[in-house]
């Protein structure tokens, strides 16, 4: 088992036929991933890599009944197209687009309310099991098939991560790029419910920073639940200065009220394992799985 | 972007949303005659700079006459005004805002902005506003959230506000309706923030602006090509405006250690451990995942550039986009070309971690490669310790 995505998810690319997409496509198929087609707009009835490409996303889903989207449209028109997915009632989409107006993603949320579809991302590198499916733009290796479920706003804190579980024979189960913008899809408290209630993830790895309250939502699931599987946690932006947005559009806050040294207090107090390094989260999970 | 009061202002008129007339002064004398063309018999001279908390520094005059409003101008054009948000360095005043000063009766506090988990925009509003509020903000359970329908505020959230502000109906739904204007100039504008500080209740019953401040989200000024002709980045720092052109993501800070990162994560890790290892991060700096070598080559060269900075600290981490190969033909094609001796500090990990390691060392830049990041950090604290500025 794993979350949200296996070797039977079918999976779709809107915007196909870009440059970045077709490379991912091609690292897909060569992964394994069941990558059955695309939408590029004006280019239905084509095919790209030997797949349908269609004009809609609506004529995808009703030829060939995919599970999952992955946007891969400039930010002008991202808003659109995650819009166009939902509507299409794809179940998973998953945005990598940066540099999203933060109201076309109010737009999007409002969506998504009541819709039958889930959003990961924007600015995510996505979501991967490793060996079975990948949707978006990270690397294979280290990736290797394993017990640790990873979610984590960053992308390069979440490759150190899976590379140090990768090494240390933990293997990932599924990591999820949470992306880093401040309105977003699912977050860490849906990420911890789905990875507690997956037999394959033994411990859960959160990789979070300054800004929003992903965190402090997950923490008090993770207080109310007090489950058996470890989860390890670390934030980055302890000493960012406050008021600057820092790479990440999600680290300012203009109110300034949620800073990491609250994060990591409330995941301490929550009973997670917060470590003060990212290169330590591999070394504390083996210890903490040890100790079971 | 960030928008000075006198353009917030404008902007919000527009909208509807009153302010007290008032007109922009380069010099003493245009501070003067506007002060007479306004008319009445108090003027406020506000020095126009990007940062707040300005009273506090000498930046807000209350003048009685238009040859103090020429000498309140006279006082701050050209000057440097330091508060609390500026640094301390300070901003040099270009231009200052005289406005017609108004009697006011209260004063509130106002802020629209997006609620991150709502995934909405809020507009909130506080008892009492004013210079000094910023901190008591950092409660925001002493503001009131103050609701909208598709037809502006509803009238359960317009009782909610005539009881948390102990005013008749009359004047809360009149707070409302500005608020509604001004919150329509959010959602047109593309705004990232809206703080209406004070907002004020004139003697008259009127309810205006006294100090806007704007912040339009830079991701949707391509659908603001008009707002471009009110950018002022003389303000901004000149290695920020530089990095932003090749689409880095960069901030100053005050240290000696530069530091060059793959990731916005990885560049806030990269800092706190430098802090925790007793350095001090000269900079934050994030190559995209989208970068290309000459983009890494520029970030490098704004490190080399900067005589600040004593050792520079390059943390790569390549993924499925961007590859640590990139990384190191950008560092290499920078020291080829300046011949710099400046001392580097690399760690590399992931996609193109031997091959750039390789170009490094071929290239003969002045590199220590490391094989952790704790080492990498411990080392360019320590060069940085013995190189004395």
């Amino acid at each position: 088992m794993s979350i949200l995505v296996d070797r039977n998810t079918r999976v779709i690319i809107q915007g196909i036929t870009g440059k970045i997409a077709t490379r991912m496509a091609e690292r897909a198929i060569a992964g394994g991933t069941n990558l059955v087609g695309g939408v590029r707009p004006g280019r239905g009835g084509s095919r790209h890599l030997n797949m349908p490409v269609f004009d809609t996303v609506a004529e995808a889903a009703e030829a060939i009944t995919p599970d999952a989207t992955a946007v891969f449209v400039p930010p002008q028109h991202a808003a659109d197209a995650m819009i166009e997915a939902i509507e299409a009632e794809i179940p998973l989409i998953v945005c990598v687009t940066e540099r999203i107006p933060v109201l076309d993603m109010v737009r999007v949320k409002a969506a998504l309310a009541g819709s039958k579809s889930r959003l990961i991302g924007p600015n995510s590198y996505g979501v991967i099991t490793p060996g079975e499916c990948r949707i978006g733009v990270m690397p294979d290796r280290p990736h290797s098939p394993g017990k640790i479920g990873i979610a984590s706003r960053s992308a390069t804190l979440a490759y150190a991560a899976v590379d140090q579980t990768t090494r240390l024979e933990l293997g990932q189960s599924t990591s999820i790029g949470i992306g880093g913008d401040p309105v977003h899809g699912i977050g860490f408290r849906e990420c911890l419910e789905l990875f507690l209630a997956d037999e394959r993830t033994a411990g859960i790895v959160l990789i979070g920073e300054l800004g929003g309250s992903d965190e402090e939502e997950a923490a008090a699931l993770l207080a109310a639940e007090k489950p058996k599987k470890p989860v390890v946690a670390y934030i980055a932006g302890v000493h960012a200065p406050a008021g600057r947005r820092l790479g990440h559009a999600g680290t300012i806050d203009f109110f300034g009220d949620r800073s990491a040294a609250g994060k990591i207090e409330a995941f301490r107090q929550a009973g997670a394992i917060v470590v003060d390094s990212p290169t330590l989260i591999g070394h504390a999970m083996r210890q903490a799985l040890w100790r079971l | 972007m960030n928008l000075h009061e006198y353009q917030a202002k404008a902007l919000l008129r527009e909208y509807g949303a009153a302010s007290p007339d008032g007109a922009l002064a380069a010099t003493a004398e245009e501070a003067a005659a506007t002060a007479q063309r306004l008319g009445g018999l108090a003027w406020v001279v506000k020095a126009q700079i990007h940062a707040g908390a300005r009273a506090q520094a000498g930046g807000v005059r209350m003048v009685s006459s238009p040859d103090k409003a020429a000498a309140a101008a006279r006082d701050m054009l050209g000057k440097r005004i330091v508060t609390a948000q500026t640094g301390p360095e300070g901003i040099v005043v270009k231009t200052v805002y005289v406005e017609k000063a108004v009697e006011v009766e209260r004063e509130l506090y106002a802020a629209i902005l997006v609620h991150r988990a709502k995934a909405g925009v809020v507009v909130l509003v506080g008892r009492e506003g004013g210079t000094g509020v910023e901190r008591t903000l950092a409660r925001r359970e002493t503001l009131f959230d103050l609701p909208f329908g598709l037809e502006g505020a509803d009238p359960a959230g317009i009782a909610g506000l005539t009881k948390f502000l102990s005013v008749e109906q009359i004047q809360a739904e009149k707070i409302a309706n500005m608020l509604s204007q001004a919150r329509r100039a959010f959602i047109e504008l593309d705004a990232r923030l809206i703080e209406i500080n004070p907002l004020a209740v004139t003697a008259g019953g009127d309810i205006v602006a006294l100090d806007a401040k704007m912040i339009i989200d830079d991701n949707a000024m391509w659908r603001h090509p008009e707002l471009e002709t009110l950018r002022d980045e003389d303000e901004a720092d000149p290695q920020e405006r530089a990095a932003d052109q090749f689409e880095i993501n960069y901030a100053r800070m005050d240290g000696d250690i530069g530091i060059l990162t793959m990731g916005a994560g990885l560049g806030l890790a990269t800092m706190d451990m430098v802090v925790n290892e007793g350095g001090r991060p000269a900079d934050f700096m994030d190559v995209r995942p989208m970068a290309s070598r000459e983009q890494v080559a520029e970030g490098i060269r704004l490190l080399l550039e900067d005589s600040r900075v004593k050792v520079i600290l390059v943390m790569a981490v390549g993924g499925g986009l961007l590859h640590c190969d990139t990384i190191a033909e950008g560092l290499s094609s920078v020291f080829r070309k300046t011949g710099s001796a400046k001392p580097v500090v690399y760690y590399a990990a992931g996609t193109g971690k031997e091959i750039s390691e390789l170009t490094l060392k071929n290239q003969g830049v002045p590199v220590a490669v490391t094989e952790s990041m704790e080492e990498a950090v411990a080392e360019a604290v320590r060069i940085a310790g013995s190189r004395a500025a």
